[in-house]
């Protein structure tokens, strides 16, 4: 009797010790610096119009949202999410497109193996470049989409002809990253579709041999070419395509948030 | 008063005697104090009649109007009002008393009433007052701790942006668009994982420059384009539609669009615009992707079967 009774102070004790500690660290000086006023994860959080504000006002988030949007905007008939959509996918492809470019080298030699021990030799590699390679694909019809949905609600017209124009150029960088980044894994179908399409971009009026030999680092596809489609994809037009993206957001919100309601 | 570095002082007297056309010793001295303060000084920095309204929104109240006043004081004041009335004619002030906070009994009527600085000021926005504490040494009969204010200018108090704020009815973003977008951003996640498990990405031979393979195509998004290569002359169909309608144009609709409404009653013609391009551009991809084979041709993917690496995996129509 007397020894269940010690076990069961022994585990009562452990649980308040433990408890004590967990509320110490939670409302500790770490956790009070990290999470600003208002964060629903800090202790004793109370859900009151005040901090429901404070989650947004006080937090990066602010960045992105306004602290109170339309009430039509919310529904998800409305926008489809497809604009955060094309946002998010863009982030999912950097974080696999990271992962991928610590497993390739752009030269002639190296990238058909490379990409080719992704899906043998590397754990998660095949599912990291398939991740990549849909996920672009689903990006572009996204992009798309998230035009065709901006022209349906006619939400390009005064205040947002700019914004729109910047969509635009969003839509054009989704399709140049999409296309540099079809030539990188080396293999017939890389080489012949970025053959079929820089030959179209030959086409071009009075610069068109320019425009082509430009794109290619010389007059057909090579190991120059890889090299040039590596460096667009992976560091210049995503450079490129996150200044538009700031741009965007921005104009998004100062041109008065949300279009609408119909 | 504070003390004033000397050369600061120097330069400013400097300016100031620049300006009025007197000596520098005689300013430096008004400055210091050590002389008295000449009336063209106190005139010149005082913007003429109609163009400034005696409403100063300085705080605190307690500080009273100029001495000496500013010139005319029988023509500023109702200059200054009519001004107010103009922009605002149900708050106008009646003629603005001195306060209680205000002991100098005889200041002038430019001097700011409090209802007049909260109307004309912060009240609608329109109108604010740039005003200079004078460091000069006040005049004896002031009592202790009220000093001079001198009104330099008059500019209106307008936000740099245009804020037309329509009441509409809004939602916290948290809870209620985050929950949203948070629940599509795991759907995505989930949607990807799961279709990059069960789907490999296509990874052909390794490239070999002497062996092009019938058919070539380039990717989806461009195949509408390659089809309409096989109908075109390339200059029209490769270049002119893609650069001209599909970037130029593109950019220019809402500067083409000039009618306002969003009304989708309101605007038949330009859904009906996109809609045919929306059908034709999905059409072109659509042939381009599946119903070309061999050197181009046409082939039915049910019988020829798919010549499409990217979706090789995905359909599979027993042809081939």
């Amino acid at each position: 009797m007397s020894r269940q009774n010690g076990k069961q102070g022994l585990a009562t004790k452990a649980r308040t010790h433990a408890a004590d500690l967990m509320g110490r660290v939670w409302s500790g000086q770490f956790m009070e610096s990290m999470l600003r006023p208002g964060s629903p994860f800090k202790k004793g959080y109370t859900d009151t119009p005040r901090n429901r504000s404070y989650v947004i006002m006080n937090n990066v988030l602010y960045h992105l949202h306004p602290v109170k949007v339309k009430r039509h905007g919310v529904k998800l008939s409305y926008t489809l999410c497809l604009g955060g959509m094309s946002f998010f996918l863009f982030i999912l492809l950097t974080i696999t497109g990271i992962f991928l470019m610590f497993y390739y080298a752009p030269t002639a030699e190296r990238a058909y193996i490379d990409v080719q021990a992704l899906s043998t030799d590397i754990a998660f590699g095949s599912l990291m470049r398939n991740m990549h390679r849909w996920g672009a694909h689903l990006m572009v019809l996204t992009v798309f989409l998230h035009m065709s949905r901006v022209f349906y609600h006619g939400a390009y017209k005064p205040p947002r002809e700019f914004n729109w124009v910047v969509g635009v150029i969003l839509l054009l960088l989704t399709l140049l990253l999409s296309f540099t980044g079809y030539l990188l894994p080396w293999d017939q179908l890389a080489l012949w579709a970025v053959t079929v399409g820089t030959n179209m971009a030959g086409f071009v009026p009075v610069i068109g041999a320019q425009v082509k030999f430009a794109l290619l680092g010389g007059v057909e596809v090579t190991a120059g070419t890889l090299l040039r489609w590596y460096v667009l994809h992976v560091l210049f037009l995503p450079f490129i395509i996150v200044i538009f993206l700031a741009v965007h957001f921005w104009r998004v919100r100062k041109d008065g948030g949300i279009s609408g309601p119909l | 008063m504070p003390q004033i570095p000397e050369e600061l002082l120097r330069r400013s007297a400097e300016a100031k005697a620049k300006a009025l056309g007197l000596p520098v010793e005689q300013v430096l001295a008004e400055m210091r104090g050590e002389a008295p303060v000449t009336e063209m000084a106190a005139e010149s920095v005082v913007v003429p009649a109609p163009k400034f309204v005696p409403t100063t929104p300085y705080q605190p109240v307690s500080e009273i109007p100029p001495d000496p006043p500013p010139p005319d004081p029988a023509s500023a004041p109702p200059a200054a009002v009519t001004t107010v009335a103009e922009e605002e004619p149900a708050e106008t002030p009646a003629a603005p008393t001195p306060t209680a906070e205000a002991p100098a009994a005889e200041a002038p009527p430019a001097a700011a009433a409090p209802e007049a600085t909260d109307n004309g000021a912060s009240g609608n926005g329109r109108l604010a007052a740039v005003v200079s504490v004078r460091p000069s040494a006040p005049p004896a009969d002031l009592p202790e701790g009220v000093r001079h204010q001198r009104l330099l200018t008059v500019v209106k108090a307008r936000a740099i942006q245009q804020v037309k704020a329509d009441p509409t009815d809004k939602v916290n973003t948290w809870p209620h668009l985050m929950i949203t977008e948070f629940t599509a951003l795991l759907a995505m996640t989930a949607f990807l994982l799961v279709l990059s498990v069960i789907l490999q990405a296509p990874l052909l031979e390794a490239a070999n420059f002497n062996a092009t393979p019938n058919p070539s195509k380039a990717p989806w998004y461009f195949l509408g384009l390659q089809e309409m290569l096989s109908y075109f002359d390339p200059q029209i169909a490769g270049v002119t539609v893609p650069t001209v309608i599909g970037i130029v144009g593109f950019m220019m609709i809402p500067y083409i669009d000039r009618n306002p409404s969003t009304r989708p009653s309101d605007r038949k013609l330009a859904i009906m615009l996109y809609t045919i391009f929306l059908t034709g551009s999905a059409t072109l991809t659509i042939l381009g992707v599946l119903f070309r084979g061999p050197g181009f041709n046409f082939a039915y993917p049910w019988v020829d079967g798919v010549f499409f690496d990217d979706l090789k995996d995905w359909v599979d129509f027993g042809g081939h």
